[in-house]
């Protein structure tokens, strides 16, 4: 055993060493016009040394961190809860939402600009990732290129209020719908896949869309985006500090209020604040209804279910599309926040970030859900000098807590239809 | 209504059914038996669309169902049970019967969305079927409990119903009474038989209890390494020189 261990940690050791001391360990440097190898500075190669040595010890000891681990839980104050009746817990669960929606709709008029416009970013992430979450943590498939809905969204609405000038209100649900289109064109083919071929699939449809976005110049503009999206207006009042569309008069004018940026940034907020809890209740009530039993039962037992009639491919194909739909939603208002979009904003990166947030709040749990994306969205912006580790942060995150919550933070309790007992 | 002719399944090298044939009437219950492995799961197999069968035909009411997907072969009405009960465990007792109604009931995402007079209608209808069978089978008491939380007999009944809200014309029930105890297996032979009676099932029935057996079925087919060894009433069957040297003998 100990002579196992003593080899394997001795293997990982040398592993890191041949990964890390050609990486780290040799630059090119630019000299006039050549260029040439030069070595690495004594820190560094002490630093590579340190690092294999950490990997040595700590594979050698690993049994006994893992241990160590895995009894943290106890610090968990929730870990060892009976779990709540079904009745108190939907009681305190809509306490909880209809607290924090209450909150959420009071508090941008008190902070600054910066945080509202940051606070929408987390709203459009938490219906990504409430859509998500319908896919992966309800109907249990693994979808990579998730962003390509949101881009579809997106580019839908930058698209027709480009060339036909339509408005942001009309490109909402054509945006969702279109995504939805998307999802249920792509998902015929390849939900007949499983597990790990469908991410693979899904992730190259993904790098697809982007790619075509990128090279579809004369539509899209390339690389270059598209910009001037307009912003939504409130039945037919602009937000700007002048009225652009003939027919719309100004918000600041109609109520006789001195012009101030910050309207428009509030208004956008409260949209996607509204746009959030539509997702969320439309979900919830989804769940409840058969077809999100249906999810339910393909994932526990897919033999079981189809000897009962059901057939895979609907099933999950109304859940990757229903997904999809709310991506197409959420990037409507991402192309409207920002009033630029180009194809760098729809990269892979979006699609793991999406997933990293279902996966955190603990699959299927919608309040897990909404912590998890006001984590991972605030965090980054609130340790800015930690930027350049936000991918290592989120990595080493991802791996404790699949070590130590597999199930999230929140692990989903789904809530069940009772039989009222007749008497 | 049912009919397989010459059905054959052949799993590599090994020819698991070989040239079964067997029909089931209306109103009747038809016996599986013969010796572990001799492929009485399989030719369950094929006729629920598990696997499609490397010969023979099995057609239900006049239509050819082999190599049909399993999920419309349950909704032409023949429904199976599985010889290791498989229920959705984290899901309760009454939900697993929800989910067998699923294509009865509205599935249209919108009305239900709304919660729409119709919709609300067939959802309590389905819960009102749900009670009526749970009464029946006797678990309306823990209708609400995960259903992974049964005892065995409990989850064995609980699958039976679940087949039974498909409202099926053919039910397939594969070693029901295994790990039951005398009381239950008394239950279930009621049971079976009152499917057949007051519901106009046609059962189709794979047991290793005998006693079972001979008491509630119409006819008997024995099979042996994969091949038709007998067919006939329990009379003939119990009187068959071939099936006593090589399965009732050997028991
Ligand atoms: N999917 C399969 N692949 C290969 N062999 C199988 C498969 N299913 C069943 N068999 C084989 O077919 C034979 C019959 O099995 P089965 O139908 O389960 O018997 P029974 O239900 O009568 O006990 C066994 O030898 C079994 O190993
Ligand atoms: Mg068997």
């Amino acid at each position: 055993m100990a002579a196992h261990n003593l080899k394997h940690a001795l293997f990982c050791a040398i592993i890191t060493l041949i990964i890390a001391y050609p990486i780290l360990g040799f630059n090119l440097v630019a000299s006039g016009t050549n260029i040439i190898l030069e070595g690495a500075t004594t820190q560094t190669v002490i630093s590579v040394l340190l690092a294999a040595v950490v990997v040595f010890l700590f594979q050698l000891f690993r049994d006994n961190i893992m241990a160590l681990l895995g009894k943290a839980p106890a610090l968990n104050p929730l870990a060892n809860r009976q779990p709540m009746e079904q009745s108190r817990r939907l009681k305190l669960e809509s306490t909880i939402l209809t607290l924090i929606i209450i909150g959420a709709l009071i508090w941008p008029f008190f902070v600054s600009r910066g945080s509202v416009d940051l606070a929408t970013l987390v709203l459009i992430y938490i219906m990504l990732a409430l859509g998500l979450n319908v896919v992966v943590g309800l109907a249990g498939l693994l979808d990579l290129g998730y962003v390509a809905f949101y881009a579809v969204g997106a580019y839908t609405f930058a698209l027709l209020s480009q060339y036909y000038g339509v408005s942001f209100w009309f490109a909402l649900p054509i945006g969702a719908l279109l995504a939805a289109t998307f999802g249920l064109v792509l998902g015929f083919p390849v939900l007949r896949l499983r597990g790990d071929y469908l991410a693979i699939v899904t992730l190259g449809f993904g790098e697809i869309i982007r790619i075509l976005l990128n090279n579809m110049t004369s539509l899209t503009g390339g690389p270059n985006g598209i910009g001037g999206i307009p912003d939504p207006t409130l039945f037919g009042m602009e937000f700007g500090r002048r009225v652009k569309e003939e027919g719309n008069t100004s918000f600041h004018e109609t109520f006789g209020i001195a012009y101030s940026s910050e309207h428009k940034i509030i208004f956008l907020y409260l949209i996607a604040l509204v746009l959030a809890v539509i997702t969320a209740l439309v979900i919830r009530r989804l769940m409840r209804m058969p077809v999100g039993r249906a999810w339910e039962a393909l994932r526990e037992d897919e033999i079981a279910a189809r000897s009962l009639g059901l057939s895979r491919t609907s099933v999950k194909l109304s859940a990757f599309t229903i997904g999809a739909f709310f991506a197409g939603f959420a990037g409507t208002v991402f192309a409207s926040k920002q009033g630029f979009i180009s194809p760098e904003s729809f990269v892979f990166l979006e699609s793991a970030i999406v997933l990293a947030i279902v996966v955190l709040g603990g699959m299927g749990s919608q309040l897990g859900v909404i912590l998890a994306a006001i984590a991972v969205t605030i965090l980054p912006e609130l340790a800015r000098e930690f930027s350049e580790y936000r991918m290592l942060i989120f990595g080493a995150a991802m791996v404790l807590m699949m070590v130590w919550r597999p199930q999230g933070l929140m692990p989903m309790r789904r809530i069940h239809i009772e039989l009222e007992k007749q008497e | 209504m049912l009919e397989v002719q010459n059905l054959s399944m052949r799993f590599g090298g090994l020819l698991a059914v070989d040239q079964v044939s067997l029909d089931v009437q209306e109103h009747e219950i038809v016996s599986i038996i013969g010796p572990n492995g001799a492929g009485k799961t399989t030719v369950f197999n094929c006729m629920s669309g598990f696997y499609k069968p490397t010969g023979g035909k099995i057609l239900f009411e006049g239509n050819e169902v082999q190599g049909k997907p399993d999920f419309r072969i349950s909704r032409l009405g023949m429904v199976r049970t599985f010889q290791h009960v498989r229920l959705f465990n984290r899901m309760t007792v009454v939900e697993n019967l929800l989910v067998a109604q699923h294509r009865h009931l509205n599935t249209n995402l919108i009305s239900g969305l709304l919660k729409t007079p119709g919709y609300r209608e067939r959802e309590r209808k389905s819960l009102d079927r749900a009670s009526y069978w749970l009464d029946r089978v006797g678990l309306l008491d823990l209708a609400n409990r995960d259903a992974g939380n049964l005892a065995y007999g409990q989850q064995r009944r609980l699958e039976i119903a679940r087949c039974m809200v498909t409202e099926p014309k053919l039910l397939m029930l594969d070693e029901p009474a295994a790990g039951l105890n005398p009381a239950e297996t008394r239950d279930l032979n009621l049971l079976i038989v009152s499917l057949k009676e007051d519901y106009n099932v046609s059962v189709v029935l794979i047991e290793h209890d005998m006693s079972l057996v001979m008491d509630i079925s119409d006819r008997i087919n024995v099979i042996n390494q994969g091949r038709p060894l007998a067919s006939g009433t329990p009379d003939e069957i119990r009187h068959n020189d071939d099936v006593i040297k090589a399965y009732l003998g050997e028991a």
